[in-house]
């Protein structure tokens, strides 16, 4: 499954990244703590969250995540965007919560990993 | 379902509140930042878990405000002592998963727990 | 307001360290209690709550150190909050959704949406709100009671 995928299952917007769609998802993290998100991220996992501010995507590249999805009707900063475009970083939006987000993504399939 | 089935689910430690295991939770809301969960000033309160990497007071308090059901930590994290004392003064059950957000909330949707909010309105 | 006419049955304050997030809630959360105990409708004392969260937050974001009072009069709650600190250079600016002056700390906290005066007035009757550069901000806002019977209310 790719990140254009899930676009298109769950009719999220793209804010940045639009060329960069063909990306695989091979897992799921949902956390807005960035050290959490360091710390047990794994490569190839979309990452759900609702922050917003630039640091979101430098760490996304860090562990080589293939986009972030903002949940709650949350938008990107400017600066996140122009950076995410940048990094070629894709960042979606959705307006729903990331309790059903997650649940629906998780229907599909998308799992999350071990245990801490 | 039941506090304990949601353990049991999410092979969850009880932290506080064992003798509160058959109480019903209808709704699941995952936040790790306190400013998200004034989102629940919609939501339906007492039949509500929190979802949370958060590990300090202030998920007690917001809980306390929101009149929520029950907290479970996940990512394999544990209360701060101060906010274990806070729950306890509270009653307010606490509960530790070792899965992460992702995985705790994806099995509790498929096991029925519903959103707390259906979806943001602006603001 | 004909506050001078109203009997004031209840005044307490607390309060607030600027910066300090792990608490955050502490203040409103005690708020609520007292709102619930003396009986007052969930409505209002949700609406009290969040207004009275919103504040707090506030003063922990953005101010060295604040106090907020809570006054219950027979006919209405009010809330005070003052704080020290660099005050707000625009009030009218402030107010409008989604203006934020957060910092990185801030946000990465996942605060400074610029929602939380706005959210204020949503769920208030009336609503102040003045500050001096290089001081502080003094905030208060009421939540008129309609007749209703609570702890307060009778003689």
């Amino acid at each position: 499954m790719t990140v254009f995928d899930l676009v298109n299952i769950f009719e999220l917007k793209v804010r940045a990244g639009n060329d960069q769609l063909q990306k695989e998802v091979s897992g799921g993290f949902a956390g807005d703590l960035l050290s959490d998100v360091i710390a047990h991220s794994r490569k190839g996992n979309i990452w759900i969250t609702i922050q917003t501010h630039p640091n979101i995507v430098a760490v996304a590249t860090m562990k080589e995540l293939p986009g972030i999805i903002l949940t709650g009707g949350r938008e990107p900063d400017g600066d996140t965007v122009q950076k995410a475009e940048e990094e070629g970083m894709p960042i979606l939006v959705s307006p729903l919560l990331t309790f059903e987000l997650v649940g629906r993504l998780y229907q599909i399939g998308i799992s999350g990993m071990n245990p801490c | 379902m039941t506090l304990k089935e949601i353990k049991d689910i999410l092979s969850a430690e009880v932290i506080s509140g064992d003798h509160d295991l058959e109480k019903e939770i209808k709704y699941g809301f995952a936040a790790d930042l306190l400013s998200d969960v004034l989102a629940l000033g919609r939501g339906s309160g007492v039949l509500t878990l929190l979802i949370t990497g958060i590990t300090h007071p202030q998920v007690i308090y917001a809980s306390n405000i929101f009149d929520l059901g029950a907290i479970i930590f996940v990512r394999g994290k544990r209360p701060a002592e101060a906010t274990l004392q806070l729950a306890i003064e509270n009653q307010i059950p606490l509960l530790a998963t070792p899965y992460i957000m992702f995985e705790t909330c994806g099995l509790l949707y498929q096991h029925g727990l519903k959103p707390s909010i259906m979806r943001v309105k602006n603001g | 307001m004909a506050e001078a006419e109203e009997r004031l049955r209840f005044n307490e304050m607390f309060h607030i360290e600027g910066g300090n997030f792990i608490n955050a809630g502490a203040i409103s959360s005690r708020v609520k209690k007292i709102l619930k105990e003396a009986g007052f409708p969930g409505k209002i004392i949700r609406r009290t709550s969040i207004a009275a969260f919103e504040a707090e937050m506030n003063v922990i974001c953005y101010a060295n150190h604040g106090n907020l009072s809570l006054l219950i009069t027979p006919s209405f709650l009010k809330v005070v909050v003052k704080d020290e600190g660099i005050g707000i250079p625009d009030v009218n600016l402030a107010m409008s959704e989604g203006y934020s002056t957060a910092s990185e700390k801030i946000r990465e906290l996942g605060f400074g949406a610029g929602m939380g005066l706005a959210n204020i007035k949503k769920n208030t009757d009336e609503m102040i709100l003045t500050s001096k550069l290089g001081e502080g901000t003094h905030l208060e806002f009421i939540i008129y009671l309609d007749g209703q019977e609570t702890q307060f209310s009778s003689e």
